[in-house]
């Protein structure tokens, strides 16, 4: 690794870090809107902001060569094919579960009024 | 720094151009200390232990059929004599990042050989961790007090409980070994351990790549656990 990669200037971590908390504040104001589309839409938007910016400055993989960010970054992407075979799976379970058992009739409780 | 060592010193072309070099020049294909390369090894191995759980969760929370309990009722804690929605979990999120940035300056005063700040810095990052384990404890003790089991809630799919305490509680375990790693390198940096070792202060920046790592996995806990 060269010098320059490892003294760069702290104005670009300075940046990272209240860029951070900015985008938590946004992440948190999401609670605020309904369940919807727009609602997981921007939960999903901050989280790759903030993970990007972590992976890429605060880990310092911006600097790194393209072999070890490849060895690194690419192997998590087949965790997309588990996510899209698992939410089938649930779908149908969740319907073969209501098929034969019918809708849940559990009691709930609402949290935190004591 | 002196890593030298680790390549013939011919000039590395970058991009995919560089890719091909690397892999096909008769030499060490990842030119980062040992050291580096291990933990970022380490942290892929976990990526995939941590995204094996939140697909998990996921998959259960589809497939109930039972109510999913909200999560933004179930963390709620009064403040102002009002019930404010993820108070607690917000307030851990902003620790973490906290954490996160006085880890990435103490690794800046690490390269630049500056002992005493790097330490103080590391310290304040163990700190910030250990009160984050903290926080973390109380919300166990609270959802614990109100009925909330592995097994079942009273607020909604048993599922929930499962879910919760494996993810929380494997990150929090991964919070308090960072801690012990912290508080370790910061006394041996403090006591000059590393002043006339090969690797310098690259030690840092690995504890750092650990430390990240676990705010990481936070903000994909934030997003899919307490927010989605």
């Amino acid at each position: 690794m060269a010098d320059d990669t490892t003294q760069h200037p702290l104005k670009i971590y300075w940046i990272m870090w209240a860029a951070l908390f900015v985008l938590s504040t946004f992440s948190y104001a999401t609670d605020f809107l309904d369940r919807g589309y727009l609602r997981h839409f921007l939960i999903l938007l901050f989280m790759f902001a903030k993970a990007g910016g972590i992976v890429w400055i605060f880990m310092h993989m911006g600097w790194e060569r393209m072999a070890l960010k490849i060895a690194i970054l690419g192997p998590p992407v087949a965790i997309l094919v588990l996510i899209g075979m698992m939410s089938l799976e649930g779908e149908y379970v969740e319907d073969s579960r209501l098929e034969n058992y019918g809708e849940s009739t559990m009691e709930v409780e609402t949290p935190g009024h004591h | 720094m002196s890593e030298a060592i680790l390549d013939s010193g011919a000039e590395e072309a970058p991009g995919t151009k560089g890719l091909v070099e690397d892999w096909s020049r008769d030499k060490q294909v990842f030119g980062v200390p040992w050291g580096k390369a291990m933990m970022w090894i380490f942290l892929l191995s976990d990526t995939f232990i941590f995204s094996c759980f939140l697909v998990g969760y996921m998959m259960v929370r589809i497939s109930t059929t039972d109510p999913w309990p909200n999560p933004s009722e179930v963390f709620a804690l009064d403040a102002f004599g009002y019930p404010v929605p993820l108070l607690l979990i917000a307030i851990m999120t902003f620790i973490l990042i906290t954490s996160s940035g006085t880890m990435a300056l103490a690794v800046n005063m690490g390269y630049r050989r500056n002992r005493k700040l790097t330490f103080w810095l590391m310290v304040a990052t163990a700190v910030l961790g250990a009160s984050f384990v903290g926080m973390q404890a109380f919300e166990w003790s609270k959802l614990i007090s109100e009925g909330v089991r592995p097994w079942g809630n009273p607020f909604g799919a048993a599922q929930f409980g499962s879910s919760f305490f494996m993810i929380t509680g494997f990150h929090g375990m991964h919070v308090s070994a960072g801690v012990i790693y912290l508080l370790v390198i910061a006394f041996r940096v403090k006591r000059g351990f590393y002043e006339n070792r090969p690797g310098g202060y690259e030690i840092v920046e690995i504890t750092g790549l650990y430390w990240h790592f676990v705010d990481l996995v936070w903000v994909f806990i934030f997003a899919f656990f307490y927010l989605w």
